[in-house]
């Protein structure tokens, strides 16, 4: 087996006297999609903001591609963060900068490519999240809807051509038809772009659709991780409980 | 207790707020566009502002003085009673007070919308530094455009001052204007100056704390607004006071 790209041991991080996450220990391999699905208030976020170093753990390591991120100081984490894009829950993008500034703002920040090149990139990416309308790209944040908010905010996560995409919620908040878009975007982008993908949801039909492993996390720990294979043969309670439970309330939603 | 704690950790970590903006703003990739973009932002937008608080303070100033010590002659001094209150006090104090009222809470609603709805976070996902990309040219813009604020403030309520004088008082143009001139030194400017560097100062970088540590959604931008409104006021009069007395002591 290749070396894994990332390695995590004893991940442990607390707000105060709460611990979020416990002593956790997982391999990521390049290439690979793994999805984080728990509940409300597990720590899926928290786990997740460790990958890039947005967050410090209180205790063990997070080593990427041979760089233990937990030792740099934030300056330090540049050159790394360059490599990895995240994509965040609301979308996060700059309110005050339009569509097409939003997507080379990582461009002009870490390239310097000129004007028409930039143009050219912007395009590409915007294409691969099938927004190739000319006029979405003079649009502001706020006058998209929420579905395209997350396109948008796709497009500009793949600016740099990223190593690792880690995204949070991709799909919370859109509804079941624009959900299924962003997870059939999700597999076109990791398969055709080879990218890694760390996904955090409780959307277990996105789970299904992009995941090639997948970690069950319960307060702070992870009672299951393996394939979905593994995840529908296990009788662990808890996670047979999520996956159902979750299916039974979209099938009555 | 638990309150002293928190106010020495907040004072450090302004501090060390402080300490990372001065080095980004002077450390290249010089980001000249956006300090533009914030000059013209927290300089141009309140000249308006800024200006009807001096004019009128100016006229009130000499109505003031005039009228509620009419035997004492003083309408002949009128002009330096004027000049001297300004340019040493009033201008600084008042600019300072609101106009940083304005930009600051401007600050802070902006950086805090940013903080809550995780921009600040993208921006640091994506390799970027928020001290750099937005604390840095706010400082820079408030640093210089409060003094420049100020100094024109300080013309302006002068002639405030003068059409009192002409108007109301009776008293000529030139008599005004060579009482301004003559009472008016290089030291009076450069101590009210100096301290709206200061002012400048403050009101920035509360601002800019205040929106980086905004938490708490919508309410919280309200709360974290409010909040620097209160502090950098309080932070202006009472380190006047101080710097009033510095300023006396080296000149």
């Amino acid at each position: 087996m290749p070396e894994p790209l990332y390695q995590i041991r004893g991940l442990t991080k607390r707000y105060g006297s709460r611990t979020v996450l416990e002593d956790l220990d997982f391999d990521l391999q390049r290439g690979e999609c793994l999805v984080i699905i728990g509940r409300s208030g597990s720590g899926k976020s928290v786990t997740l903001r460790q990958l890039n170093g947005l967050e410090k753990p209180d205790a063990g390591t997070v080593i990427f591609d041979g760089i233990d991120l937990t030792q740099l100081e934030e300056r330090e984490l540049f050159p790394i963060r360059r490599r990895l894009a995240m994509l965040f829950q609301s979308g996060a993008l700059f309110d005050s900068m339009n569509v097409f500034d939003n997507v080379a703002f990582p461009l002009r920040e870490h390239t310097k490519k000129p004007q028409k090149e930039i143009a050219e990139t912007v395009r590409h990416k915007l294409s691969l999240v099938n927004l190739k309308d000319k006029d979405v790209e003079r649009k502001m944040p706020a006058d998209l809807s929420g579905g395209m908010r997350k396109r948008v905010a796709l497009a500009r996560s793949l600016a740099l051509d990223p190593e690792v995409v880690l995204f949070d919620e991709p799909t919370t908040g859109l509804d079941p038809i624009t959900s299924a878009t962003i997870g059939h975007l999700i597999n076109s982008i990791q398969k055709e772009l080879g990218v890694t993908a760390v996904v955090v949801t409780h959307d277990i039909p996105l789970a299904r659709r992009v995941g090639d492993r997948l970690a069950f996390l319960h307060q702070g720990r992870f009672l299951f991780f393996g394939d979905w294979a593994e995840a529908d043969r296990s009788t662990e309670a808890e996670l047979t409980g999520f996956l159902a439970g979750r299916e039974e309330d979209e099938d009555a939603a | 207790m638990k309150k002293f704690w928190q106010a020495a950790q907040q004072t450090g970590e302004l501090a060390f707020l402080t300490g990372r903006a001065f080095v980004a703003m002077i450390s290249p990739p010089y980001e000249i566009g956006l300090w533009v973009r914030q000059m013209e932002q927290i300089g141009v937008r309140s000249l308006g502002v800024a200006s009807i608080t001096t004019i009128f303070t100016g006229m009130v100033m000499a109505l003031q003085t005039a009228l509620s010590l009419p035997s004492l002659g003083i309408k002949y001094y009128i002009g330096a009673v004027v000049s001297k209150s300004l340019v040493r006090e009033l201008g600084p104090v008042l600019t300072a007070l609101i106009v940083g009222g304005r930009i600051g809470s401007g600050m802070t609603a902006e950086i805090g919308t940013m903080k809550v709805t995780e921009q600040i976070d993208a921006l640091r996902s994506m390799a970027a530094d928020p001290v750099k990309k937005l604390v840095a040219p706010k400082l820079a813009a408030t640093l210089f455009m409060l003094p420049a604020l100020t100094l024109i403030g300080d013309a302006l309520g002068i002639l405030g001052g003068l059409v009192i004088a002409v108007t109301t008082l009776d008293l000529p143009a030139g008599l005004y204007l060579n009482d301004v001139f003559e009472a008016l030194t290089l030291g009076d400017v450069a101590s009210g100056v100096g301290k709206s560097f200061f002012f400048a100062y403050f009101i920035a970088i509360v601002g800019c704390y205040n929106g980086l540590t905004t938490r708490g959604g919508a309410d919280g931008v309200g709360r974290a607004t409010t909040n620097t409104v209160v502090l950098a006021s309080i932070l202006v009069l009472v380190s006047d006071f101080f710097l009033t007395k510095l300023f006396y002591l080296l000149a």
